[in-house]
């Protein structure tokens, strides 16, 4: 069993989401699972083999390094759960 | 005007342009067709005043003869489009109140042919999921039921909502999204022809990502010419997406009844599970039959790595998902729920905000991408992506035009009946059509026959890269050849 219960709690911790205690065991059961499934691959050869970036092969395009969009301040805090003048507000995080 | 509903968007569009019917009158039988099957839960939001205004727009333009490809053609969009003033949800509790200032490339192409928007369809949360029930908003049920029974059938996923409808007649056609068979499945599960198209084909922008390297865009159709005809509308270059190809979109529906003899088609072996179901297995060899018979050549083929297509996507789908989700934290947009700090505030917004099933794959991507993971994970499902992709490489290079395949394992099944002890029993649902993805491929699968339940089964037929043409041709001779699917009598007006 690769994921152990400290494991799904500093795995949630990293992912920020919070776990209620309750749940970690079920949670460490479901992701052990879906790691013995893939299991499998560790017995692969793929030594030699170029790990994939591109699905389908194309050259990065190009464009003028010009402003192409902005001016929309409203349009961007449009749906903020909390805003003021145009900044998202948060918890303060500077003592 | 219930009988208008039965046309298909090809006839629809067709009498439009003769102007025997209007594009209201249209707009009108699918709002109400809409309205009667609300215990289905196709849809998200309906929007039938939209609906209707569209509609009166493109009557003055079909009467001053200035008709674009989709003029008037009522349609329902995935709710993983957004859609500029209409809320677009993703399936998810943390989008649940989220207003689109912007509209996808995909839809703005619709409206710029001439689409009519009936509303947002039902999917799950953020696409995951092969049957709809991880939607925060209830799952769909299948307008299909087995023969002599009540139970209540999934229409698949993730894009379940577009293909329920389009099987229970709430709209000619649908957007959907394919990420590792989520237009596909629900396609075959419910008697409609769903394509996948190559990875590029169409624009991702203004789509809610899942797995960027995997997500593409796809109609959801009664019939191949339909969904032909939606795709060449959906398809195009769009410098909003580095990753769509800037190259012409053929007239797909000029590819629909083309002559398939000469071609090779590919039965690969490795496809024929211990497991399979006898019905899936004749299924194919019918299909095999029906190609043959039309002229094409039949070839065994070999995809040895196969197998461990569905693995290696239970890493690189969650690690990219763990990476793109992570901008839903409570500040930007999306649900709220306070914290003590800005931690806390992530935490717990992340926790109410997010299904099991979202969480629980945010989760598997946060570990196979974490420190000391990294490369025995997510870098050797890349090098397995690699040799998947090789393998098809290898077999096209030989002749082959096309593969022909089983769409799923199974018939659909009951609501609540996989999945729930074991996350893996749902995943298997996508055994045939997850190697498309993995290798950016286009598939599509078309309605082929019907289980001994009474239910809809199909094929899957995978091309070459940016030849969807051959699959349109190649899934006209299975759809002319398959026996009659009839559609389900509308037993949920009841």
């Amino acid at each position: 069993m690769p994921v152990d219960q400290a494991t799904v709690r500093r795995i949630a911790h990293l992912a920020r989401i919070k776990l209620e205690e309750a749940e970690v065991p079920d949670l460490a059961g479901e992701l052990n699972a879906i790691l013995a499934f893939v299991e499998e691959l560790a017995g692969v050869a793929v030594d030699s083999v170029e790990p994939m970036t591109s699905v389908m092969p194309m050259r990065m395009k190009e464009r003028p390094d010009v402003v192409t969009d902005g001016g929309i301040a409203d349009e961007i805090v449009a749906n903020a759960p909390a805003a003021e003048d145009h900044y998202f507000v948060v918890p303060k995080v500077v003592e | 005007m219930t009988e208008l509903t039965e046309l298909s968007l090809a006839a629809a569009r067709d009498a439009l342009a003769k102007r025997s019917l209007s594009a209201v009158e249209l707009a009108a039988a699918h709002v109400a067709a809409i309205e009667a099957a609300r215990w289905l839960n196709c849809f998200i939001s309906e929007t039938p005043e939209r609906a209707l205004a569209m509609a009166e727009q493109s009557d003055a333009r079909l009467r001053r003869g200035e008709a674009r490809p989709l003029e008037g053609i009522p349609l329902g969009i995935k709710d993983l489009y957004c859609t500029l003033g209409v809320k677009t949800t993703a399936g998810s509790h943390i989008l649940e109140n989220f207003v689109p200032t912007y509209e996808s490339t995909v839809t703005a192409n619709l409206w710029r042919d001439g689409a009519v928007m009936l509303g947002k369809l039902n999917l799950d949360e953020f696409a995951m999921g092969s049957s709809n029930e991880t939607s925060y908003f209830g799952p769909v049920l299948s307008p299909w039921r087995r023969r002599g029974s009540n139970v209540k059938l999934v229409p698949g996923g993730s894009s379940g909502g577009s293909a329920a409808a389009v099987a229970a007649r709430l709209c000619y056609a649908a957007t959907a999204t394919d990420t590792g068979g989520s237009i596909r499945q629900p396609a075959a599960f419910t008697g409609t022809v769903g394509v996948k198209p190559t990875y590029g084909r169409c624009s991702r922008w203004g789509i809610v990502a899942f797995a960027s390297s995997l997500d593409q865009a796809g109609p959801i159709a009664r019939n191949v010419r339909d969904a032909a005809i939606l795709l060449r509308s959906m398809a195009g270059h769009d410098a909003k997406d580095a990753t769509c190809v800037d190259r012409p979109v053929p007239d797909y529906a000029a590819a629909v009844g083309t002559s398939v003899r000469g071609k090779t088609i590919g039965i690969p072996k490795e496809y024929r599970l211990d497991a399979m179901p006898a019905e899936i297995d004749r299924l194919w060899s019918e299909g095999v039959a029906w190609l043959k018979a039309a002229g094409a050549k039949i070839v065994e083929i070999s995809l040895p790595h196969t197998r461990y297509a569905l693995p290696a996507y239970y890493i690189v789908a969650p690690a990219e998902a763990s990476s793109n989700l992570a901008r839903y934290d409570g500040v930007r947009y999306g649900l709220r729920v306070p914290g003590k700090d800005v931690i806390d505030l992530y935490e717990k917004t992340r926790a109410a905000g997010f299904g099991k099933e979202v969480r629980r794959r945010i989760m598997i991507g946060t570990y196979v991408l974490s420190a000391g993971y990294y490369d025995a994970y997510y870098v050797r499902a890349q090098k397995i992506r690699t040799l998947i992709k090789r393998d098809f490489e290898t077999v096209f290079a030989r002749g082959v035009d096309a593969i022909l395949t089983p769409a799923t394992p199974s018939a659909a099944f009951g609501l609540g009946e996989k999945g729930s002890g074991d996350p893996v029993e749902m995943y298997l649902n996508d055994v045939f059509t997850v190697t498309v993805n993995m290798a950016g491929l286009p598939g599509i699968a078309v309605p082929a026959g019907i289980s001994s339940e009474g239910l809809p089964l199909a094929l899957q037929l995978i091309g070459r890269a940016f030849d969807e043409e051959t699959l349109f041709s190649l899934a006209s001779v299975i759809e002319t050849s398959a026996p009659t699917i009839t559609l389900p009598p509308k037993w949920w007006l009841s």
